[in-house]
């Protein structure tokens, strides 16, 4: 018996979700009585090494490489380790690779596949877990009916802490992958952003704005944050923004600590992919817009005057702390 | 090219979720369901693709007879014609297997699926097609071209897009961007009237249960009142979110 983990990491090094779903795996073992295995890919570096911070047992870093698109490769690989590690539990983080690889990991280790959790398993045989379902209108305990499961961790859902593991076995192997069939063309990074999935902030604007042209200030004050940028559906269909900007229903699904929302009225489908936010800050002018019942925090008034002053009291709160 | 767009029958996204009063499963009483948004992008490139290139749109659905409408309404939108697997959809795997096995037994080039449906959010059936009957994958589609037998593609990734290339057959696991929102194809009268007379075929689920399942559900809890900040006093705004949400 096992508990493995994938430490995915973006451009060589790991983000705040990798240390997310390693707190969670550790404390998921200590229940179970049982190991903690982290998988990686490349060589043991210093990066790899922070592994053992967080409560990993082993680390089992392969030195095979994988382009992006590579899930045939990159599940085929996982499964091999988590099978010769006796896993039980294979934990992924809800990312869009997660998404990707875990159902194949499933599959190939005839496992249960659980996305969306957002607590540990409160019942471990058989396996219950408390999942995000409706697009985060409600909760679901999921229950699976195989000896085997693989959970992909929704993000920001669960809190990293310390687990200084002295005695942390680091091993690299060299899988026997699957040939990819999906070729690599090339990848274009969004030069300098967040990237949605790991901002803790996140300021997002909708048609309340008016214009295209009228982000510069949501820019600058999500520059002085460090906060991601978002916006509403019929921005993003009209084409002021792109759609990877798109948060909602049928767009991302974010959970950052704090969203703010200027110029959006809180319709039920823009909730549903922005309610699992820690903290929400709704700037409207219509006081009986909706986002008002879910926000935790909001001011009634034009955002052209708001928003420029709170980038001032931002500004001047950062020069005293 | 044939290609076939599987559908998923979901709550509309304006829908209010309620559930039965004992917790264990959702309530459908006075919800109008929709072709899941996803599948929907799918569904209207499938339909351009047969425009340029020739052959035949199929839509599948796993559900029960209540699913129908949407699948008509699929053919309403241009699909040739629809499949129905009929059975209850409870579990991702059963519905990749039972999805797989229909792929198996047609000749399809592409196999169009959203990235993932809006009622249990599972995203794990088209990753789970292309395990099961060892196609090439590529997931969070944004844009798609057939050239010959080869298809060019745009995907999302953590932080910016890949490009990426697959021979046919192929699984997408589909989005916006597949074609956008103002692209979407809706049902013309004509549309109405042939969907009526369109194959619609049903046939029997083999498997009984999956590997997983929803045990009960609950609501969020809810939120305390907002906390409104006269305009003009965003500096109190910004006290509050460091010294009472401490979140900046």
């Amino acid at each position: 018996m096992s508990v493995v983990v994938f430490a995915e990491s973006w451009n060589g090094t790991f983000k705040k979700g990798t240390f997310e779903i390693l707190t969670y795996a550790h404390d998921v073992a200590k229940k179970m009585d049982t190991k903690c295995v982290a998988i990686t890919i490349g060589e043991i570096s210093d990066d790899v090494k922070v592994l053992a911070n967080y409560g990993a047992d082993k680390v089992v870093s392969i030195t095979n490489q994988f382009d992006a698109c590579d899930n045939k490769g990159l599940s085929s690989a996982l499964a091999e380790i988590a099978d010769s590690e006796g896993a039980n539990l294979v934990i992924l983080s809800n990312t869009n690779t997660g998404k990707t690889i875990g159902p194949r990991v499933a599959v190939k280790m005839d496992a249960s596949f659980i996305s969306n959790t957002v607590d540990v398993p409160s019942e471990s045989s058989p396996l219950l877990v408390k999942k995000k379902s409706f697009s985060g209108k409600a909760f679901e305990m999921a229950q699976s009916h195989a000896d085997k499961t693989v959970i992909a961790l929704s993000p920001n859902a669960y809190n990293i802490m310390q687990n200084n593991n002295d005695s942390c076995d680091f091993v690299t192997t060299d899988c026997q992958v699957e040939n990819t069939n999906v070729s690599s063309i090339n990848v274009e990074k969004a030069s300098g952003k967040i990237s949605l999935a790991e901002a803790e902030i996140v300021i997002s604007a909708g048609r309340g704005l008016k214009g295209p042209d009228n982000w510069g200030m949501i820019e600058e004050l999500a520059d002085l944050l460090s906060a991601g940028t978002a916006c509403s559906k019929p921005v993003s269909d009209i084409g002021w923004r792109p759609h990877s900007e798109h948060v909602g229903q049928t767009g991302k699904a974010i959970a950052p600590n704090l969203y703010i929302a200027v110029g959006i009225s809180g319709a039920i489908q823009h909730l549903a992919g922005v309610n699992s936010s820690k903290v929400m800050v709704a700037i409207n002018t219509d006081p009986e817009a909706p986002f008002f019942k879910a926000a935790d925090y909001g001011i009634v008034g034009d955002a052209f005057e708001v928003v420029p002053r709170l980038i001032e009291e931002i500004k001047q709160f950062k020069s005293s702390n | 090219m044939n290609i076939l767009v599987c559908i998923s029958n979901v709550p509309d996204t304006t829908s209010k979720i309620e559930f039965t009063s004992d917790s264990t499963s959702f309530l459908t009483d006075g919800v109008q369901f929709i072709i899941n948004p996803y599948d929907e992008f799918g569904l209207t490139k499938a339909i351009k693709l047969r425009e340029q290139h020739g052959g035949k749109v199929t839509v599948v659905n796993f559900g029960e007879s209540t699913s129908e409408p949407t699948l008509r309404k699929a053919l309403a939108i241009g699909a040739d014609e629809a499949i129905r697997i009929d059975g209850a959809p409870t579990d991702s795997f059963l519905v990749a297997k039972e999805l797989s096995k229909v792929i198996s037994e047609n000749n399809f080039d592409l196999i169009i699926l959203g990235r993932e449906s809006i009622d249990y959010n599972g995203g794990a059936v088209p990753a789970m097609i292309a395990e099961l009957l060892d196609l090439p994958f590529v997931n969070a589609c944004t844009g798609l071209t057939i050239e010959g037998t080869e298809a060019k593609m745009e995907r999302e990734i953590e932080g910016g897009k890949e490009f990426v290339s697959s021979s046919l057959p192929l699984v997408i696991g589909g989005q916006k961007g597949l074609v956008e929102e103002s692209d979407l194809l809706i049902p013309n009268m004509r549309g109405i009237m042939t969907a009526r007379t369109k194959p619609l075929a049903v046939v029997e689920c083999s498997s009984s249960s999956g590997k997983s399942s929803s045990v009960s559900f609950e609501k969020p809890a809810a939120k305390q009142a907002c906390k409104m900040v006269e305009a003009g006093q965003e500096k109190e705004l910004v006290t509050l979110l460091h010294k009472e949400a401490k979140v900046i």
